[in-house]
């Protein structure tokens, strides 16, 4: 005998622990399965573009710290590229591979913490999270080194970084990265091989590659559907031209692919972090204040810069009238991009694979509302 | 579909069950009777015999040793540290907070044969409830006067509290962070165990003798 149901609509947040932030979706039920999805979000607007507008260009690495605060290292270093192509500024060597070396540990500690919450919403309540955070404290640490913050590092200033690494940062960092490679070997022991995160993640939400190339989807969503884009590869910046790496892909685009991406793409910044130590040379970490002044006013024009986020491709323009603070300043943010396929992930699926599918997306707030 | 997967990430967990735990607690530390002989720093079997009354309570888990929390000398902490013989009202500091939140007012002070005019101070007020320690701050000092602190404990109940004056930031214990103070990093100043009480031992040079500034103040003018 068929269950008679009716269509039901449920609010889930914005103060729902599994949002990533706060964020709210609409949705409509047939029983156990999802009719219609209507996401809204802008709870977590600052306004940070608008802030931009009165503040100097080195003010505002303040600011993109607060925009994606799982990797404000890479939010730094995509606006200071920006800021170097409108001013024509030259980096220093030694700050461009300091910045890169943090940028990859800011990638592996982005990537634990969404595959942790990726667990956490399978209901595995707790032990993946709790391993992935412990990891994710090791980096910290060593930013703590490095700029005396955690979260809201402001490492980086026009043309390298502020200050060098002190001695005590190398063989720790050497330390932590044997440690994050132990650590991913057993979270791949205990999690790519567990026959229910397979059951629960193999072929849900499974996303058409055409769709997301059409959706200008990036990052490891795009490279679990098989597409070779990695802007670290096609686009090099900084001295991504001079390191060798693998790019990681997978094929089926489903929950699980997006998952295995995201943990072999930790593996690798482990890599491409050991190349940087070697090729690292000494000598001044940004250039002398006579080259590139604290107060920056860069001719008027525009510029975009673009790196290879944790999420996506995440990208800043900025307009400059000549004064000393942009014009305008925009942000390409991966987040909010990936986000818009939600509808097509979710809809026809099951009212368990909701937040599953919605971590797989690993998105942040504080960079989709900005 | 049922396979090797879970008893292998259950030895995982097992592995990580018998590991140390890798968190503090705060703001006290509850240890056994070990622990509460070493922080008396007395051998186990003379801690019980010589504090019965102290190993009572730490075999019931109440005894507690302040957590000495480990942090990196760069730490950009509250309670800035500030040496005001070394200020000389500029403002940078004010100029290049991206909130705007340091408050400076300065009256012209006495005239000095050797040093020339000088600035007095008559407020000095940072609003740290809102400040972010993102140390744009220090950075701009040219004087080496304002340091971030590294003390991290400063909860009121009152916002106005948070306001830091000119006094209280004289108060302060001088534990400045190194934080774009990389001659504190040569000198191994560690913050957490010593102070710089004198301001002349806080710049970025070496303080020069009384010699030296003669030549270049009187002799060579
Ligand atoms: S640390 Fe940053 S926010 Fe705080 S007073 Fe200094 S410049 Fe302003
Ligand atoms: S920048 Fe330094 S010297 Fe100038 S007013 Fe601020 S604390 Fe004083």
């Amino acid at each position: 005998m068929a269950v008679k149901t009716q269509p039901v609509t449920v609010n889930l947040g914005p103060q729902h622990p599994s949002t990533h932030g706060v964020f709210r979706m609409r949705v409509m039920f047939d029983g156990e399965e999802i009719v219609d999805v209507e996401p809204v979000f802008g709870y977590l607007h600052r306004g940070s573009e608008k802030l931009a507008e009165e503040r100097t260009y080195t003010q505002i690495v303040t600011l993109t710290d607060r925009m994606d605060y799982v990797s404000s290292m890479l939010n730094n270093q995509a606006y200071i590229l920006a800021v170097e192509k409108l001013a024509g500024i030259e980096p220093s060597p030694r700050g461009v591979w300091l910045r890169m070396i943090a940028g990859e540990l800011q990638r592996i500690a982005s990537h634990l913490v969404a595959t942790g919450f990726l667990l956490q919403d399978l209901g595995a309540l707790g032990t993946p999270l709790i391993y992935s955070m412990r990891e994710r404290e090791n980096i910290l640490d060593l930013f703590e080194m490095l700029c005396g913050a955690r979260i809201t590092n402001s490492y980086l200033r026009p043309g390298g970084v502020f200050m060098d690494a002190p001695g005590e940062f190398w063989p720790a960092l050497d330390r932590g990265l044997d440690d994050i490679v132990r650590s991913i070997d057993d979270l791949e022991t205990y999690l790519s091989g567990n026959e229910i995160v397979f059951s629960r993640t193999k072929g849900t939400a499974v996303l058409p590659q055409e769709l997301l190339i059409n959706a200008s989807i990036t990052g490891p969503m795009l490279r679990a559907s098989g597409v070779d884009w990695d802007l670290r590869h096609r686009a090099p910046y900084d001295y991504y031209d001079r390191i060798s790496f693998e790019r990681k892909l997978h094929t089926a685009s489903d929950n699980y692919a997006r998952y295995w991406v995201r943990v072999q793409e930790a593996r690798e910044s482990v890599n491409i972090i050991r190349q940087c130590i070697d090729q690292i040379e000494p000598g001044p970490v940004r250039p002398s204040f006579d080259d590139v002044p604290r107060l920056i006013r860069p001719p008027s024009g525009d510029a975009y810069a673009a790196i290879e986020g944790s999420k996506g491709e995440l990208g800043f323009y900025l307009v400059s009238d000549g004064g000393i603070a942009p014009y305008r300043m925009h942000v390409r943010s991966s987040s909010l991009i990936n986000l818009t396929l939600l509808r097509d992930m979710l809809i026809g699926g099951q009212f368990g694979d909701l937040f599953v599918t919605f971590g797989s997306v690993d998105l942040n707030m504080g960079e989709v509302d900005r | 579909m049922i396979g090797l997967g879970l008893p292998r990430g259950f030895l995982i967990t097992l592995k990580n069950f018998v590991r140390p735990p890798v968190t503090e607690q705060y703001p006290d530390r509850h240890v056994g009777l070990l622990g509460a002989a070493k922080e008396a720093g007395m051998n186990p079997v003379h801690f019980l015999f010589k504090r019965p009354g102290d190993s009572i309570k730490a075999i019931a888990g109440l005894a507690t040793v302040p957590v000495a929390v480990t942090q990196s000398s760069r730490f950009r902490g509250n309670e800035f540290t500030f040496y005001e013989d070394r200020c000389t009202a500029c403002a940078s500091c004010a100029k290049y907070c991206p909130l705007g939140i340091i408050e400076i007012a300065s009256v012209p002070g006495q005239i000095d044969a050797q040093e020339g005019e000088s600035y007095k101070l008559e407020v000095f007020d940072i609003d740290i409830g809102r400040c972010m320690f993102c140390g744009l701050c220090v950075e701009a000092c040219p004087y080496d006067a304002l340091h971030m602190g590294t003390d991290f404990e400063r909860s009121k109940y009152v916002r106005d509290e948070l306001v830091i004056t000119k006094e209280e930031l004289f108060a302060a214990p001088k534990r400045p962070s190194a934080f774009y103070r990389p001659q504190f990093e040569e000198k191994r100043f560690d913050p957490f165990q010593e102070t710089i009480d004198d301001y002349h031992n806080a710049g970025r040079h070496e303080r020069p003798s009384d010699e030296e500034l003669k030549r270049k103040w009187v002799d060579e003018r």
